[in-house]
């Protein structure tokens, strides 16, 4: 979705404001936000892709004004109704629904230190053949999907070198709709600044993007 | 479909909110703020949330509780620190961790080997790498904790990619034109940390006072690492 999150390349946004002595969290709401969606999470009713897209899915002037930890509020509310672990009358209430018997949390405090080192657990050990290898000069395509994706406007239709084979990954553009992980292989590119900006940028610099197969084509 | 999405997020986000607070507000205010969308204070929806996550049993509270405590307290940039310090007083770890970094971050039992995937990127004299993810958050968590917030600011994301030695320069690093800046854009499931330059004038220093030196704005790659004064003797 070509959307306010997609935001890189964009010139108007201020300069960066940086804070000293920076606090984990700004206030104890948002570590209980950051806490319950990882417990939340540990169902296994959704995957990041699918979180990343609900906050997509916030009006661009609301993704812009609200706090980092309110756009969370705002997807786990989401997908805890969509993926039907509460319902939107609970939420609304504030109360569960009578006569329902009270389930087991799956993260208990003691399984934490197991589950976060695989917390993002999209890495597939199948075998699926690589359509590009390094060295290879690509084309980043031209697509606008209306959904999750990505590939960054700002690297669309754009041409670089793969630099890396990264191994096989879910796909985004399907596991965050709930359509399947579509395991593919997902490569480092490499694209001059040049390429991506014109003659302002700096002769050598250049972005590297880690981008899945389904997102090139051969240049 | 996206439409339906977007005014359900709208009302989850204020209307549900708002219905929470004006249940925990109720006697003290008036029915006036039925229709307004006004996001209402954070805490009291959050608290609300949490009470009906864990009287559902969906939840447990020690378990938030713990994870809040991870981050706070375990998990943070003093981890990259040491695996950066490492780097540096063990060339054959600084080869792992270029070639694996994975495995070697896992060797300081930080991560695990099996679990998410991590790669280095080496400053030199001629090279500087910055990591950023434009489209929203990734961030090292394993080594490096929860991203501050001018990472997820706009400013950074939209800017970094764009003008990365603009950005650079109002953090205070001034680089030369001759200088390589890659910029590592975190689209996909994989975390970036930059393994900064070693500063001259540390040789002396032990593995644990390299790793004092070491910020977590070194290893994003929007600053150099400074030896201490007096060149690093201890």
């Amino acid at each position: 979705m070509n959307g306010i999150h997609d935001m890189g390349g964009m010139q108007d946004m201020g300069p960066v404001e940086y804070e000293k002595n920076e606090p984990v969290f700004h206030a104890p709401w948002e570590s209980r936000v950051f806490a319950m969606f990882i417990a939340a999470g540990a169902w296994g009713r959704w995957n990041l892709d699918a979180f990343r897209h609900t906050r997509e899915l916030l009006p661009p002037a609301d993704y812009l004004r609200v706090s980092y930890y309110e756009q969370w509020l705002s997807g786990l509310g989401d997908l805890l109704v969509r993926r039907g672990l509460v319902s939107a009358a609970e939420i609304a209430s504030g109360v569960p629904a009578a006569g329902e018997p009270k389930a087991s949390p799956p993260l208990t405090a003691d399984k934490i230190p197991a589950a976060l080192p695989n917390r993002i657990h999209a890495h597939r050990d199948v075998r699926v053949s690589p359509r590009f290898q390094a060295g290879q000069p690509v084309r980043a395509r031209n697509i606008n999907p209306t959904g999750h994706t990505r590939l960054p406007r700002y690297a669309r239709g754009k041409v670089g070198t793969v630099y890396l084979d990264h191994g096989v990954y879910v796909f985004p553009d399907t596991n965050a709709h709930f359509l399947g992980e579509k395991p593919q292989h997902v490569y480092s590119v490499r694209f001059a600044a040049r390429e991506l900006w014109g003659q302002q940028a700096a002769p050598n610099d250049s972005v590297y993007l880690d981008l899945w197969d389904d997102y090139l084509e051969p240049a | 479909m996206t439409t339906k999405r977007r005014d359900f997020l709208r009302g989850s986000l204020s209307a549900a909110g708002a219905s929470m607070t004006a249940n925990m507000a109720h006697g003290q205010e008036h029915h006036d703020h039925q229709h307004q969308a006004v996001p209402s204070d954070p805490t009291l929806r959050v608290k609300a949330l949490e009470s009906l996550l864990v009287e559902k049993g969906i939840v447990d509270r020690h378990a938030l509780d713990a994870l809040v405590d991870t981050y706070e307290n375990k998990i943070g940039p003093r981890n990259g620190a040491r695996v950066v310090a490492r780097a540096w007083a063990d060339p054959g770890y600084r080869a792992r961790l270029l070639a694996d970094a994975t495995s070697a971050i896992a060797e300081l039992g930080y991560s695990s080997k099996q679990g998410d995937r991590m790669l280095v990127v080496e400053n030199t004299p001629k090279v500087h790498n910055v990591i950023v993810c434009t489209l929203c958050s990734c961030y090292p968590w394993p080594v490096l904790g929860l991203p501050p917030v001018w990472y997820k600011s706009a400013a950074y994301r939209s800017r970094v990619v764009i003008d990365p030695r603009g950005v650079l320069r109002e953090f205070g690093l001034e680089l030369a034109e001759d200088v390589e800046v890659r910029v590592w854009d975190s689209t996909a499931e994989l975390r970036y940390l930059v393994l900064p330059e070693r500063p001259a004038g540390t040789e002396s220093l032990n593995e644990e006072q390299l790793a004092a030196l070491v910020t977590r704005d070194a290893m994003v790659g929007v600053a150099k690492v400074v030896a201490p004064q007096g060149g690093g003797t201890s």
